[in-house]
């Protein structure tokens, strides 16, 4: 089981109470297929991708992020069970969705970039580290059913 | 995954923003990758202090930025100019090459910090292209 201190705890609420969760949803999913084109792939059905501008202008893609920071919402209420919360959602990507699991590490990398663009110097060493810390929980859990 | 003329021109003008503040950005991005990945502080057990504002890592935020700086300058022919910093970090420091791409990360994220409305997508996917590549010419000489 994770051990979260009362210190982590506090700044990863902070961050998410303060958090826009379409506009970050949004930014950071379109980065993520932006600086990595080749998660594209699992966006077939989204229509058009076609460069970056098409990206950002993109409803379906934009959906998507908020969808995914509302996933997030769910690990951050169930902090203390990060894996069982997400064991559906593992096997959803394992099985139905067929996503290689080191695109997890992508999204939450450009995720981080989009978060530290948004609190500036606010984003100190402890709440990077932090942070990272969650997302690391988050996405070795949704791996974490993979077979 | 070779850096095209405007993946080149995005990075210069980066680096220009950055140069000034070498020294302050090399410190704090090395800063967040001992913070945030424990095990890039084996390869400092040397180092007196290895807190963000310590001497050590002041010292070799600036290092590594000049570094970086050379190579934005030879970004036509990485691998020719940072032939000899590679047969250092091969040879000598032998540091695992996997370590490159976590202080790439925090790199981005001090410039996304610095660049909030001008560290746009397009842009961050040049200075990853760039770091990847320089991390590649940096493991050249490793095998």
């Amino acid at each position: 089981m994770v051990e979260w201190t009362d210190s982590e705890r506090a700044i990863i609420t902070s961050i998410f109470s303060n958090l826009d969760y379409e506009e970050i949803g949004r930014k950071s999913l379109c980065r993520c297929l932006i600086v990595y084109p080749w998660t594209q792939r699992y966006f077939g059905g989204f229509g058009n991708l076609y460069n970056a501008e098409t990206i950002l202008c993109n409803p379906l893609i934009a959906a998507h992020g908020t969808k995914i920071l509302h996933g997030l919402d769910r690990a951050l209420k169930n902090m203390d069970d990060i894996k069982s919360t997400y064991a559906e959602l593992s096997l959803l990507h394992s099985d139905k969705l067929h996503v290689d699991p080191d695109n997890f590490r992508l999204l939450a990398d450009c995720l981080t970039v989009v978060i530290a663009a948004k609190m500036g110097p606010a984003f100190t060493v402890d709440t990077q580290v932090a942070w990272q810390k969650f997302l690391s929980v988050v996405v070795s859990a949704l791996g974490r059913q993979y077979h | 995954m070779s850096l095209t003329p405007k993946d080149k021109a995005t990075v210069k003008l980066f680096w220009g923003r950055m140069s000034g503040k070498a020294e302050l950005i090399g410190a704090d991005a090395l800063s967040r990758m001992l913070a945030v990945y424990p095990q890039t502080k084996t390869y400092f057990s040397h180092w007196k202090s290895l807190s963000p504002g310590s001497p050590d890592v002041k010292k070799h935020g600036k290092t590594i930025m000049m570094g970086i700086g050379d190579a934005v300058t030879k970004m036509d022919d990485l691998e020719r100019g940072l032939l000899t910093l590679s047969e250092l970090h091969a040879f000598k420091l032998r540091v695992d090459p996997t370590n490159f791409k976590l202080l790439s990360l925090n790199i981005l994220v001090v410039m996304a910090i610095m660049f909030p409305d001008d560290f746009t997508p397009m842009a961050h996917l040049a200075v990853d292209k760039f770091l990847c590549a320089l991390a590649l010419a940096l493991s050249e000489k490793y095998r």
